[in-house]
């Protein structure tokens, strides 16, 4: 176990050090920021100083390792825009963009697993034929699309829901929350909709064909043979094992949802981090997309880390220790 | 005495889209109360169908469409389902083919066999661990307090067999339907299953349907027999009866076809041809086109009749001169 996890932390290292090397070197061949940071009527002393302030007179190789240098004491470096530590920066934003993320994970698995379910166990119901077809929308349909059409429904045309910020919100660990507020909660609901739905669809398909996959199992035979009731036999020993495929995929996918959330911020105005990133490249702030991109990746190998935790719950047969 | 299972005429049918398949299509027997019937047939003449009807485990696009199967007098054929989920696992039990997958893998053992206690019975959990654990020391399993906390992967195939043996005699039924238990062990482990379940089966009074394609597992467990081909019950008898002199040909070949030390040297004797499908099966006796004996009488089906005291068949031609007078 502690080896497993150390070697995961070696990986997520070597991981995190490749990234740094590709955004730099990605950063300097899209274009220079001192272009778009430096007012174009500055005179040469002036662009001289800001850009020896900015460390941009260095040659690449030396400005990354000044910025490594810096990395090892907890310091991403500082926004060329706005003057403030990159990480405080995304820090701020981070809580809007996790709890739009984990909301949508949340409602996906909250209205995808009983559907999902019972298009498994009726297959040829009308019903499920229903939720199948609403399945392949949910995830063809474009976010932005989405996002535009409940705007127009629920707050323009019906007015029930706000259509942009994040409203009323709790401080909690110094970072500040929405889903605690009714206030809160009903601004989230559209944004986190929206991103949910394609989530919904995929939760369905994967519930379904798990559902129909196991029903036809020797152990499913078994348990209908010991005389147990429908219900066990679906909620206790169908549900664990479907749970199994669920669990990893939604995982998987929870790293992208927060990392690509940026369409859903852009349309709701969710002050979040996928809207601080798109402004950041538009400026070429490389601080700033260094440090979104490392705590991105990260955010990733955690994820998947607890993915693979959670899966060694769920199936006894890759139990990483061994008891005795 | 009565009988503990009374199968007659069973026909239980698969309505495919590639037609109708009759997988039972005419199945009779009886099983006295603590008796063995061994359940003999290829794969696909429609000994597991047979046994999945008696459980009620017929699945889409399967139904029973004719016959009874009377279990202590009562009739299981139309029973609703509450009823019949109340007598399974409880009064009827079954042991399947293949114990890797017969067991949930998510699910510890414990969990397995104490949910089967309380589908049947309203005692405590506790208590229902105590006759998990009863259970599982019955069928050869040893430390059967640890190994309770197991999770069917930490067992060996064998011992996930005894397991589901265990889970079977539960609630100590009166009817277990075996269907191939021993096809997927080694042949050691083999040997030593089939005595547990003999000796467990005598001591409870167990009535034992054993379904496989072993000629001599059913010599060495069974007191009668019931060979079946193409969805029918072809011959019937006590074992010793029954392959000692066999009346059907299709006995009479099977039996040929299992090497034995008699006849050392000699070549193998084989059943030409192969099992027909059962879909759209032509009338008249399905063992007609491998058979030697076949003629023109055998265009029309045979019936099921008691050709000798105790012993039926369903052929016009049966090898009734090699039995002994």
């Amino acid at each position: 176990m502690t080896v497993f996890l150390l070697r995961r932390l070696l990986q997520a290292i070597g991981v995190v050090l490749a990234m740094t090397v590709l955004v730099f070197l990605g950063v300097f061949a899209v274009g220079d920021p001192v272009e778009i940071l430096i007012s174009p009527e500055a005179d040469q002393l002036e662009r001289e100083r800001a850009i020896r302030e900015l460390g941009l007179d260095l040659p690449l190789w030396r400005q990354y390792l000044v910025f490594l240098g810096n990395a090892l004491q907890g310091d991403l470096g500082r926004s060329f825009v706005f003057n403030e530590p990159a990480l405080q920066l995304i820090y701020q934003r981070m809580p809007a963009t996790l709890e739009l993320a984990l909301g949508a994970t949340f409602l996906a698995l909250l209205i995808g697993l009983p559907l999902g379910l019972y298009a498994g166990l009726r297959p040829n119901a009308w019903g499920s034929r229903t939720i199948m077809a609403g399945s392949i929308l949910g995830f063809s349909l474009p976010t932005f699309w989405v996002g535009l059409m409940l705007i127009m429904v629920f707050a323009v045309q019906l007015g029930w829901l706000p259509s942009t910020g994040r409203g009323e919100t709790v401080t909690i660990l110094g970072m500040r929350w929405s889903f605690l507020t009714w206030d809160g909660l009903l601004h989230m609901a559209m944004p986190m909709f929206s991103l949910s739905l394609s989530r919904i669809g995929l939760v369905i398909r994967l519930t379904r064909s798990g559902v129909r996959e196991n029903m036809v199992m020797d152990y499913v035979k078994f348990a209908r043979a010991k005389g147990l009731s429908p219900n066990r036999i679906v909620f206790v020993h169908v549900f664990r094992n479907i749970l199994i495929p669920v669990v990893t995929v939604m995982g998987l996918e929870l790293g992208g949802t927060i990392a690509f959330s940026v369409v859903t911020e852009s349309v709701f105005a969710w002050p979040g981090m996928g809207k601080l990133i798109i402004d950041s490249i538009n400026v070429l702030d490389r601080p700033v997309i260094v440090a979104y991109l490392m705590l991105i990746v990260l955010m990733f190998i955690v994820i998947n880390l607890l993915v693979d935790l959670s899966y060694s719950v769920l199936d006894p047969r890759v139990r990483l220790e061994s008891r005795e | 005495m009565s009988s503990t299972l009374e199968v007659k005429d069973l026909q239980t049918h698969f309505f495919t889209r590639a037609g109708v398949v009759k997988a039972v299509d005419g199945v009779s027997f009886s099983l006295q109360r603590g008796k063995v019937l061994g359940l003999v047939g290829e794969s696909g003449s429609g000994k597991s169908v047979s046994g999945f009807s008696i459980m009620g485990l017929v699945d889409e696009p399967g139904r029973i469409v004719g016959g009874s199967i009377r279990f202590q007098g009562r009739e299981l054929v139309g029973l609703p389902e509450p009823e019949m989920r109340a007598l399974r696992g409880n009064r009827i039990a079954m042991i399947f083919q293949d114990p890797m997958m017969t067991l949930n893998p998510v699910l510890r053992i414990d969990v397995q066999m104490i949910e089967t206690v309380l589908a049947h019975e309203k005692v405590s959990h506790t208590e229902a661990r105590a006759r998990a654990r009863d259970a599982l020391g019955m069928v050869g399993i040893p430390s059967p307090d640890e190994r309770l906390k197991s999770y069917p992967h930490q067992f060996s195939g064998g011992m996930r067999q005894r397991v589901a043996i265990a889970i079977a005699l539960l609630h100590r039924p009166d009817l277990i339907v075996a269907d191939e238990p021993t096809t997927a062990l080694d042949v050691t482990i083999q040997g030593q299953i089939l005595a547990q379940v003999q000796k467990l089966a005598t001591e409870l009074g167990t009535a034992l349907i054993w379904i496989t394609h072993d000629l001599s597992v059913v010599a060495g467990l069974a007191d009668d027999i019931a060979v079946m081909y193409a969805g029918r019950v072809v011959e019937s008898g006590s074992v010793d009866a029954v392959l000692d002199a066999p009346l059907h040909p299709y006995t009479h070949g099977l039996i040929g076809s299992v090497p034995s030390r008699n006849r050392r040297g000699a070549p193998l004797q084989q059943i030409p041809g192969m099992t027909p499908s059962v879909i759209n099966l032509p009338p008249g006796c399905a063992f007609r086109a491998r058979c030697p004996r076949a003629d023109g009488a055998c265009l029309e089906t045979p019936a099921m009749a008691e050709l000798l005291p105790g012993r039926t068949a369903r052929c016009f031609h049966p090898h009734l001169e090699s039995v002994p007078a």
